[in-house]
């Protein structure tokens, strides 16, 4: 038997049922093995893809190691962002202080590498052992004539969301350095797309072919000097808005540049964000581009969804992400599939996120907030689900349990935005959902009845 | 182009900053340590990162659920200390586990503020031994590793946790004090694959004698498929057994760098008077060889039939595979132990490391490789606290073979044009690295198999005609 601990028990909300808010934004409850990691992770996941910068990350091994090569990040160009850089600190520094190793270590990859710019990581022991990283970074920036921007990103200042917002405010001391290259008067920037897997290079081609220009992709596939003239772009179009909202409120602050939230998953919310940037710059040639991208797409795609529709028509499905606006994207992506939404929660979700959950989900449905495995397992079992999106820490969960598995989570080297991305996404489920091997798991014999 | 090979020049110094480290952090190996033990929770004393990240990294491994629970500091326990946050992360992980233990690691950050978690814990120990008393319930047993990250890496952890709970449990059984106790061993068996420990019971279990092996994660971090959601997944070295080690015949550690501080090995030989033998990994015939003497040492029992019948045929196939082998030059890295036993098994075959690394830092690694590859016909590169960049700055003009070691030389392979052989930990681009099996005649048989089969295919590839028969 799984019980939920006390403190705990209002961040678990049944749709249908309960009437409370649920309670959400809390720091994690101590010894409750919670799915998310920390600031420094937040940072480090969001601007991790800005390829012909260094990031360094300052403090022992740890960080830097269990963070190379995490996303599935893809370039064009440059690979200079997927090498883990560290200053390794020893006892030695932390006694003595990390200043001169940060100096060092900086001014050697500096000369190596040369890079358009540098990030510096600061993690949990920076701030205690007293490095003044600014003055270091100030430093370095002079002598070698590039950004060198520190990153506060001390893993117990917070939660991964004060990580995001530590890494929009470095990443805005890029923007606005470039006046001189012309920008069409139809730019825009694409912020909070990763390029999982080229995902950006999907959603480009769409926007080429409506006439849009992308001024800079922050941080996918990401160019210090694009960054620099994101300023000038029309407007910003807001993907993951849990860690891109800061930049875009800054952008907007600053240089008067308006943002709308988007998403570029699943059929509806992929064609909006289409139709969401035609209409802002309101222009007749754009809007029909646009009409006829949109009908062209979904009308290659949805045939194709047809048959793993078949399939899958009334399967259940749990839903265990980072970020909430994935989740409401992915309540929908299932529904074209014919599966229906039975648990879903984030790490990361506010009360507005919740409360729209409630609307587009059924009575029922089991909504969390910073759940953990031993929750999850007893949501999945209890509710019947027979698939889990979300990511390597959730895939155990659902194997052991002889559910099927979708990778979702900032590691994927599968595209699953886009149209295009949609149909990997029905792949994905198809292939799991559908693989045989589910027949022998001991689970599914004792709960499910089986699998024909 | 790949990642490693973008520079602009070759470096004329050693430099400050570590470039794709080729070692983790100490709480890393302590987790995984605690893992082994029968219904233990590992809980970091930490930020929430470090668990997180701990887990993820380990289950791209072994491909299984690993729980571990956080402290979950935020900015006033870094302020005003986590005494607070680790009580009630005890408790609540107590509540939902219910584990039989709890294996508590300090971090970075606990120890740069300077928590005093033993005294915490053993304050936590006293108050609870009351709440016992009156509700009867049954409390998990506490260990305290500390590990901070920035000293040493995740072998320091991993030894200090075995230090750790062998040091608290050990000699306080109580159920044996009237009965007399069959003679029994130890084997404290160091960072190795799942299959390597299902292979160290069935050598053990050959010597008929009771023994207790430590860590034992064959089935907790490599089970089956569950009917039940497992809480904590079963296996790992019963409690019980761990308090019986204080009356062993011996202790037999695998591995032989394991700083006296930490070698819980030294630690019952000095209090119980446990013998203490350390003999290298058992990889290769020699090394294996000098396991297997010390197992009948200790039991004053033969080697079995059936593993001289394994011997004889990794002899055998030694010599039907040593042409291919034969002045073949490889690079090997990875914990120091893992490596030294490797070089000793190539050496045995006439392969020469050129070049051997490992992350940690090591006064004696060198001496203990050069001793083992004194028949090198060239002197090979020694580098302790390495990385993969300088591995591969250092590797451009060796001409290597192949790479031996884990996924993580993947680009450093990529880059030689050569191939990966993969063992070792950890394996993040293949299926079943936790089932490789390294150890003993049959774990050698299979590494020399892997070794043989690249370089035989290196061979067919590069023909043109590509033969069938070679």
């Amino acid at each position: 038997m799984i019980e939920i601990l006390d403190e705990r028990k209002r961040q678990v909300f049944e749709n249908g049922k309960d009437s409370y808010n649920i309670a959400c934004g809390k720091a994690s409850t101590a010894g409750s093995v919670s799915q998310r990691a920390c600031v420094f992770c937040g940072s480090r996941v969001v601007l991790y893809p800005i390829a012909d910068a260094l990031h360094l990350v300052h403090g022992p091994i740890g960080c830097a190691a269990y963070t190379w090569d995490i996303r599935g990040s893809l370039s064009s160009g440059s690979e200079l962002y997927r090498m883990s850089f560290s200053t390794d600190l020893r006892e030695n520094e932390v006694i003595y202080g990390g200043e001169k190793k940060l100096y060092e270590a900086l001014v050697e990859l500096i000369d190596q590498y040369a890079p358009k710019a540098a990030f510096v990581y600061s993690t949990c022991i920076v701030g205690l052992i007293g490095d003044d990283v600014d003055a270091v970074c100030a430093r370095v920036s002079r002598e070698k004539g590039i950004p060198v921007l520190p990153v506060f990103s001390e893993g117990f200042k917070g939660t991964k969301k004060d990580g995001y917002r530590a890494a929009c405010e470095a990443v805005f001391k890029l923007v606005g350095r470039d006046n001189t290259t012309p920008v069409s008067p139809f730019s825009i920037n694409i912020l909070g797309d990763f390029n999982l897997a080229g995902e950006i290079w999907i959603i480009k081609e769409y926007y080429r072919k409506m006439g849009i220009e992308v001024t800079s992709c922050i941080t996918g596939d990401g160019r210090v000097d694009e960054i620099g003239r994101a300023h000038k772009a029309k407007l910003n179009v807001v993907q993951c808005s849990g860690s891109m909202s800061y930049l875009a409120k800054m952008m907007k602050e600053t240089y008067g540049i308006p943002f709308i939230r988007v998403s570029y998953f699943g059929i509806e919310d992929m064609s909006s964000a289409l139709y969401d940037v035609a209409n802002f710059f309101d222009n007749k040639e754009i809007i029909e581009k646009t009409q006829k991208v949109v009908l062209e797409e979904v009308s290659t795609l949805l045939p194709q969804l047809e048959s793993f529709r078949r399939d899958l028509e009334g399967k259940k499905a749990a839903i265990y992400v980072g970020g909430s606006f994935k989740a409401f994207s992915l309540v929908k992506a299932l529904r074209h599939l014919g599966i229906q939404t039975v648990v879903v929660g984030s790490q990361t979700g506010t009360q507005e996120d919740y409360n729209y959950l409630k609307e587009i989900t059924e009575e029922g449905t089991i909504i969390c907030d910073d759940t953990n495995p031993l929750e999850l397992s007893k949501f999945i079992l209890e509710k019947g689900a027979d698939l889990l999106i979300g990511g390597v820490k959730e895939r155990p969960i659902a194997y052991k349990m002889g559910i099927a598995f979708c990778d979702h989570n900032h590691e994927r080297k599968e595209a699953l935005a886009g149209f295009e991305g949609m149909l990997n996404f029905s792949r994905e489920v198809h292939s799991s959902i559908m693989s045989p091997v589910w027949k022998y798991s001991p689970a599914r014999i004792k709960h499910a009845g089986g699998v024909e | 182009m790949i990642a490693e090979a973008i520079k602009t020049k070759t470096p004329s110094r050693s430099y400050a900053s570590t470039r794709n480290a080729c070692k983790l952090c100490a709480p890393f190996g302590a987790c995984i340590v605690f893992r082994g033990i029968s219904g233990c929770i590992p809980l970091i004393h930490g930020s929430q990162g470090c668990s997180t990240y701990i887990r993820r990294y380990g289950i791209s491994h072994f491909r299984e659920p690993i729980d571990i629970a956080s402290s979950n500091f935020t900015e006033s326990t870094a302020i005003f200390g986590g005494r607070d946050n680790l009580e009630s992360a005890l408790s609540n992980v107590t509540r939902q586990y219910k584990p039989e233990a709890i294996g508590v690691t300090s971090t970075c950050l606990s120890e740069t503020i300077g928590e005093n978690v033993p005294m915490y814990i053993a304050q936590y120990e006293k108050d609870r031994s009351e709440r016992e008393k009156n509700d009867g319930a049954k409390e998990p047993a506490l260990f305290y590793a500390s590990t901070p990250s920035y000293r040493g890496t995740h072998m320091d952890g991993f030894h200090e946790a075995i230090y750790s709970v062998v040091s608290k449990l050990a000699g306080t059984s109580v159920a044996s004090e009237n009965v007399e106790e069959p003679k029994h061993i130890n084997l404290i068996s160091g960072f190795v694959s799942s299959e390597d420990l299902r292979e160290l019971h069935k050598i053990l279990s050959s010597f008929e004698m009771p023994y207790t092996l430590l860590p034992d994660y064959s089935e907790s971090l490599d089970g089956g498929s569950w009917e039940e959601y497992q809480k904590l997944p079963k296996g790992g070295t019963p409690l019980e057994s761990i308090r019986r080690m204080s009356s062993a015949v011996g202790t037999i550690t695998l591995g032989e760098s394991i700083p006296r501080e930490h070698d819980a090995s030294a630690w019952l030989e000095s209090n119980f008077g446990v013998k203490a033998a350390r003999v290298p990994m058992p990889i290769g015939i020699e090394n294996t060889d000098a396991f297997f003497s010390q197992l009948t040492e200790f039991t004053g029992r033969p080697i079995s039939q059936k593993w001289m019948d394994v011997r004889g045929r990794l002899i055998d196939a030694y010599i039907d595979g040593h042409k291919y082998c034969f002045g073949k030059k490889a690079i090997v890295y990875g914990e120091e132990d893992f490596v030294l036993a490797i070089c000793s098994f190539l050496s045995e075959l006439g392969i020469e490391p050129v070049l051997v690394a490992t992350g940690a830092v090591s006064d004696s690694f060198k001496s203990r490789i050069l001793s083992i590859l004194k028949k090198n016909r060239s002197e090979p590169i020694v580098m302790d606290d390495a990385d993969f960049v300088t591995m591969l700055e250092k590797a451009k003009d060796l001409s290597p073979d192949f790479v031996m070691g884990s996924s993580k030389g993947f680009y450093l392979a990529k880059n030689l044009e050569i191939p990966l052989i993969r063992c070792g930990f950890p394996i993040h681009d293949r299926m079943g690295g936790h089932r490789i099996l390294h150890l003993g005649y049959r774990g050698t048989l299979n590494l020399f198999d892997l070794v043989c089969n690249t370089l035989m295919q290196i061979k067919q590839s590069s023909s043109k005609i590509g033969y069938t028969y070679i």
